[in-house]
């Protein structure tokens, strides 16, 4: 038993800051604080989603009805509010635009969206969605997927960024990076009130990803419960036979 | 004896003997679990063949059910995955029990590798299991490779893209080799559906096949122990083993609660954890499979990231895929490279436990180098593990026939 330990705890030693030293390397975004459990902020996602991005980004693997539940919304209010196509309660959230229309007007078809939270996460979808900005050029841009083929589709809430930007010179080669992003026009909505709705529409993407996540933890907190249970039976059934065994 | 049996009893005794006269069953009820005997001093490592049972049905029954729901073509097998995560009445716990339990499969097979390392399991009169073993860790890594491609997602597509290629690597053969694997010019519906065909037919009946004669195997010469000393040499009157305990109930017992520490870890991930941050399910993996866009970062999953570093840290692609090919073979001569006159890692001297923790640990550290994007200094890095990998089975080779030794105990420690 203690070679064993030995063996083990040295392995260990030698292999953990190996571990940590690899786990930092990616750049890390802000965390979003996008908390799936919060209904209200799920619904609030959703209506986001529906007015804002169903347009161009299909979410097909999500049915209205499984909104209608898992968002406590009942399914009149999903039909009323959510609904604005032809779609009846059971259908997915489809788009009218073709692939093959998609591509000829933006370049490249808006991806569908269900397992983007999955794919990219939460944090990621919300830096986006604060990330947009205009160049002196007038056209949009984006510091975490620069140059993506999307417009700023919400700029009427949160307003207009414009980049700051720092020069350095590498290798001879005068350099532009964007430091910062600043508010030049104001939206509707306060940046804090923006930064609400993207964690919103955070959460909802991530919640559309995964909707079993809503349930998953709850059982799992029962299933561990009567694991623990188990193996308490089975270490005491254990314990039984072996007192003969010397 | 005391009372006649009651009526029901003699009718139970009766139907046995009339059993037992066309099938062994007591016979093998008695050969296989309550007179085998199997050594009192196992200790945690010993919990790792139970398991790999328990995964091996987990993945069979989740499997079955996956098959019901699951549409094994390109157009239509990333959304019924899909449709077995969200419409399938508890779809999702099945499929992450299935992907979850393709990950346990091979820390536990790791560990029960690891086992024979450590207490020589491998060694003679047990090289038979160990070949049988390393027969069933080669089926395991194919049927997780076609089991990997069946979501459709990019890294199902690229994965298979990358591994499919190597066989390119070949001279003469190798491009027509490829064609044949895929079934087609580049992975499409045909290489899916094949490949679906190979993970739930052929290679579990495989699988099942050698799990009967690795066990057959280890049956015949019976167990090793932590000890790695013989315990038929010393019996009692009776024949029987003096450090010796029938493998049923003791054993049977103790890996019921073996089975439960499992599961609570098993369920923890299962319900806590299901992607593992990326390294059970990948995340690029949540993207449909599409043939025009190259992911950034293509790896494998974490189980085949210390052959795939070894792979990557030779230039030439043909003597990476070779070394890469002879990293996983050399495992088979174990038996034959340890030439020490003891089995147990607690009678050799110290120059085997600094030989076996440095092996774990480039193990583990290429495993880790082949999940990263591959600086150059990792790269450096990659070949400098390759090459302690190595450096085991060539050391072990020479310094187990004259390495110290400590002495040997009569019975086991316990």
């Amino acid at each position: 038993m203690k070679t064993m330990f030995q063996t083990l705890l040295a392995t260990a030693i030698l292999a953990l800051p190996m571990a940590a030293n690899a786990a930092g390397a990616a750049g890390a975004l802000p965390a979003s604080g996008a908390n799936v459990n919060d209904v209200g902020s799920l619904q609030r996602g959703a209506k986001l989603y529906t007015n804002y991005c169903l347009g161009c980004h299909s979410a097909e693997y999500v049915r209205y009805n499984r909104l209608a539940e898992d968002l406590e919304l009942g399914e009149d209010l999903v039909m009323k509010n959510l609904v604005f196509s032809d779609a009846k309660i059971g259908d997915p959230m489809a788009i009218a635009m073709e692939a093959d229309d998609a591509e000829r007007w933006f370049g490249k078809a808006p991806p569908d969206l269900t397992l983007i939270g999955r794919s990219r996460g939460a944090d990621w979808v919300y830096n986006y969605l604060l990330s947009f900005y205009r160049d002196e050029h007038g056209a949009w841009n984006n510091t975490v997927l620069q140059n993506a083929a999307m417009p700023h589709v919400m700029w009427k809430l949160q307003g207009i960024q414009k980049p700051i930007y720092e020069t350095h010179t590498e290798d001879g080669i005068e350099v532009r990076t964007i430091t910062h992003l600043e508010l030049e026009t104001p939206g509707t909505m306060s940046p804090a009130e923006y930064q609400d709705a993207a964690r919103d529409l955070a959460a909802f993407l991530e919640y559309t990803s995964e909707p079993a996540m809503l349930k998953r933890k709850h059982i799992g907190v029962w299933v561990m419960l009567y694991l623990a249970l188990f193996a308490l039976i089975a270490y005491l059934l254990k314990a039984e036979y072996w007192r003969d065994v010397h | 004896m005391s009372k006649p049996a009651s009526g029901l009893a003699r009718q139970a005794t009766a139907f046995m003997n009339w059993m037992d006269e066309r099938l062994p069953v007591t016979k093998f009820w008695d050969d296989h679990l309550a007179k085998y005997y199997a050594p009192k001093n196992f200790n945690f490592w010993y919990f790792m063949g139970s398991l790999a049972l328990v995964v091996l049905v987990n993945q069979i029954v989740t499997g079955i059910f996956l098959t019901m729901h699951y549409k094994p073509s390109a157009a239509e097998a990333f959304a019924s995955v899909e449709y077995i995560m969200r419409d399938v009445d508890w779809g999702w716990l099945i499929r992450y029990m299935h992907s979850t339990g393709a990950s346990f499969f091979f820390i536990v097979i790791y560990l029960h590798m690891f086992r024979s390392l450590l207490y020589g399991s491998h060694r003679k009169p047990r090289e038979m299991i160990w070949v049988f073993g390393m027969l069933l860790y080669l089926l395991l890594m194919a049927e997780a490779f076609f089991g990997y491609v069946l979501p459709w997602g990019q890294m199902s597509y690229w994965g298979a893209q990358v591994i499919i290629n190597l066989f390119g690597a070949i001279p003469a053969i190798g491009e027509p080799l490829t064609e044949w694997i895929r079934g087609d010019y580049f992975i499409s519906d045909a290489t899916l559906n094949r490949f679906f065909a190979l993970h739930v037919i052929a290679l579990p009946l495989a699988l099942c096949a050698l799990v009967v004669l690795h066990l057959t195997a280890l049956h015949e010469v019976g167990s090793n122990n932590p000890d790695g000393i013989d315990i038929k040499k010393v019996k009692d009157e009776n024949g029987v083993p003096k450090d010796g305990i029938p493998f049923h109930p003791y054993y049977t017992v103790k890996d019921l609660f073996g089975v439960a520490m499992f599961l609570m870890v098993f369920a923890f991930v299962i319900f806590f954890w299901p992607d593992a941050g990326g390294l059970f399910l990948e995340h690029d993996n949540f993207v449909p499979a599409n043939p025009l866009v190259t992911p950034e970062h293509i790896k494998p999953v974490w189980y085949f990231t210390p052959f795939y570093a070894i792979l990557k840290a030779v230039p030439d692609k043909l003597m990476g895929v070779i070394l890469m090919g002879v990293s996983v073979m050399v495992l088979f001569l174990l038996p034959w490279l340890d030439r020490s006159p003891v089995r147990s890692i607690r009678y050799k001297g110290a120059w085997y436990k600094f030989l076996v923790i440095m092996f774990a640990v480039a193990f583990v550290r290429l495993g880790m180098l082949g999940m990263a994007e591959g600086t150059p200094a990792q790269t450096i890095e990659m070949r400098v593990w390759t090459f302690v990998y190595f450096s085991f089975f060539v050391l072990l080779f020479f310094m187990s026939k004259n390495g110290k030794t400590k002495p040997v105990p009569e019975r086991v420690t316990h």
